[in-house]
């Protein structure tokens, strides 16, 4: 006598049906069991209890199709119920999955695989400790590689092999310069006119409109034209040369230009870095002379101030200290920009993501460094009193 | 008529794929002037032809990357571009492709890349997809640990591997695999064809292969489809050989092609 327990409806398109006897049970599978319905006989399957019979079998001589999700079903199943002990025949498929069976059952016997859960206090300390030793190598990595572009120049100076590349040098000022001149003008000049429309706002209260000359003089010459120049030049070149080195190492460039004897930090670091430490004071420069122009039309149409008036008090407010005081500041931003670009273009792995990667950490790190410098640029010269 | 059956000596066989007057052409440069195939379930086709000939690109057309100028491509009995976005995903669900680097997510570990299509397709519970991620691991002969490598850490072959395990992923109906044993050593090579010889016997997969490889093509398709004066040519190797076309003699007698005879 047997009984029928655990089935499926009648009307899936995947059915099973558990039929016991007292010693015995045969799981009768039926349908089509494929990936489509994995889910749900999974977790069916799953709960079926096995009850206290000591022998067992699988029964799909009369499955429609079967796929290797629904035969990987059935072998773990299988596997599952010797593994509690019981006897289980060998699953009866038609004959066309003969091969199919044969390759889950005995290719696969490795226990599946395991996604490490990353959310565990465990975890969290191995990624802090990783991530100090990676911190830690990067400044070693970053000291060794300045050090590096140190001694290449040297070398250039000192032994000129005329191959600090002219023509790699004007173009990367062509690049950086040249080509930044519209974005840098149009950003300075509209700086210029909203530093000037806040400052007459606040020094109108005292009549002092005339001042707001004075902040505007000071305030971009001093700091804000180089700053603002500095930060669009990082995310403009900056990122240009991480990218650029980096898809030549994705490409196996370096490594051709190195087996062909080519000095990679000569002819790719060195340009880029002469090459915009000769472009940003220029850039800084043009960036004042447009914020002023900013500046002095909004003067004229909110204060009424003419040129002349603008030019005059200008002249009293600044002095050619206020000048100089921003513009040797670019060649260190320049510097840096280029050195960080270039390093982190080195840095990029044989994959097309880490170039991605490194090119915002590229741009991150440099206006970082360029607002940092910036900031301990102002207190040297207060201490120095300039 | 739906799927398509043609009598070819004396046994039904299905059309799972039909390309009829296929144009396709850079500029006015043709690439395949209104060029004819048909694909049989259960077969392995392989796809040669010379540089620029546009195999990748016919690939690449039947499985819809690239538009083409003119002509029907029917698969499983339904023309393709006539499809909406659903029913194009039912014809998706039943095609796994094999591209030439793998094409792995590189954010992802191998374990996560085959289970890419399951978590699109299904709502599985995360134990049944390492279940059946593993056991797609196994079948394409990758060991046990590759799972939680990144497709970084792999070589060349390892990564055709993961990347035909992914394509596997949903049991499809057809694998088209692009240049499969290009770049691989020959035992690797070896290796990969008697996997796609095993996995098509066993799993009843149709396989549209385009291959440069004359010893897989020997050692795994039923049929060849040649590329040549921007048309294709079909036969068995043996018929093949017997073509007058110069660049098909050139193909399968020229030493390369005596030698994996």
């Amino acid at each position: 006598m047997s009984t029928v327990n655990d089935a499926t409806a009648p009307d899936a398109r995947a059915r099973f049906r558990m039929e016991r006897k007292p010693k015995s049970l045969r799981l009768v599978v039926e349908g089509e069991w494929t990936t489509k319905d994995a889910a749900k006989l999974d977790v069916q399957l799953r709960a079926l209890q096995l009850g206290d019979a000591a022998e067992a079998q699988i029964d799909g001589s009369s499955l429609e199709r079967i796929d290797s999700a629904g035969t990987w079903l059935l072998v773990r199943t299988k596997r599952e119920w010797e593994s509690a002990g019981r006897k289980v025949g060998p699953i009866l498929l038609p004959n066309m999955y003969d091969s199919l069976l044969h390759t889950v059952e005995h290719e696969h016997t490795a226990p599946p695989v395991v996604i490490h859960n990353r959310h565990t206090l465990e975890a969290f300390v191995e990624r802090v400790g990783k991530g100090t030793v990676h911190g830690v190598y990067q400044g070693a990595g970053i000291l060794s590689y300045v050090g590096r572009v140190t001694l290449e120049w040297l070398e250039a100076i000192y032994h000129p092999r005329g191959n600090l590349r002219i023509a790699a040098l004007f173009h990367q000022i062509e690049e950086t310069g040249i080509n930044a001149l519209p974005i840098v003008g149009l950003l300075a000049f509209l700086i210029g006119i909203v530093l000037a429309y806040q400052g007459a706002d606040q020094l109108k209260r005292f009549g002092a409109e005339i001042f707001t000359i004075n902040l505007l003089g000071v305030g971009l010459l001093r700091e804000i034209a180089g700053l603002i120049t500095a930060i669009i030049i990082a995310g403009r070149s900056g990122s240009a040369f991480t990218a650029q080195i980096g898809t030549m190492r994705v490409n196996e460039e370096l490594d051709a230009m190195q087996t062909i004897g080519i000095n990679t930090v000569d002819t790719l670091v060195l340009p880029r870095i002469l090459g915009l430490a000769i472009a940003l004071p220029f850039l800084t420069f043009y960036a004042d002379i447009m914020g002023m122009i900013g500046g002095a039309v909004m003067c004229y149409f909110d204060l009424h101030i003419t040129l002349a008036e603008f030019l005059r008090q200008l002249q009293q407010a600044i002095s050619l200290n206020t000048f100089l005081v921003g513009i040797i500041k670019a060649p260190v931003f320049a510097l840096i920009i280029s050195l960080v670009g270039c390093y982190e273009g080195l840095q990029v792995e044989r994959n097309a993501a880490s170039v991605g990667k490194l090119t915002t950490r590229s741009v991150v790190e440099s206006v970082f460094l360029v607002i940092v410098l910036d900031a301990a640029f102002s207190i040297i010269f207060s201490i120095i009193g300039i | 008529m739906s799927g398509g059956r043609v009598n070819q000596g004396g046994r039904d066989k299905e059309v799972i794929i039909k390309v009829r007057g296929l144009v396709n052409g850079f500029g006015d440069q043709l690439l395949h002037d209104h060029l004819d195939l048909d694909v049989y379930r259960g077969e392995v086709l392989g796809v040669v032809g010379g540089s620029g000939t546009g195999k990748s690109v016919l690939l690449r057309s039947i499985v819809g990357l690239n538009k083409i100028q003119s002509g029907t491509i029917e698969v499983f009995g339904q023309n393709t571009a006539g499809l909406n976005e659903a029913q194009m995903r039912q014809i998706e669900m039943r095609w796994g492709v094999l591209f030439q680097e793998g094409a792995l997510f590189s954010s992802q570990t191998i374990a996560e890349n085959i289970q890419v299509p399951l978590r699109e397709y299904f709502q599985m519970s995360q134990d049944l997809m390492n279940e059946i991620a593993s056991m797609k691991l196994s079948m394409v002969g990758l060991p046990e640990d590759a799972a939680a490598k990144h497709p970084s850490e792999l070589s060349g072959g390892m990564k055709k591997r993961a990347g035909l395990a992914r394509a596997l992923a949903l049991d499809p109906d057809v694998v088209f695999l692009d240049e499969p044993t290009a770049g691989l050593d020959p035992i690797s090579a070896n290796m990969f064809d008697e996997l796609v010889k095993d996995l098509q016997k066993s799993l009843n997969l149709t396989v549209f292969m385009v291959t440069h490889d004359l010893d897989t093509l020997r050692a795994t398709t039923d049929r060849i489809a040649v590329l040549v004066d921007r048309k294709i040519k079909v036969g068995t190797i043996d018929e093949l050989r017997r073509d007058p076309h110069p660049w098909i003699q050139q193909y399968f007698s020229g030493p390369r092609g005596r030698a994996a005879a």
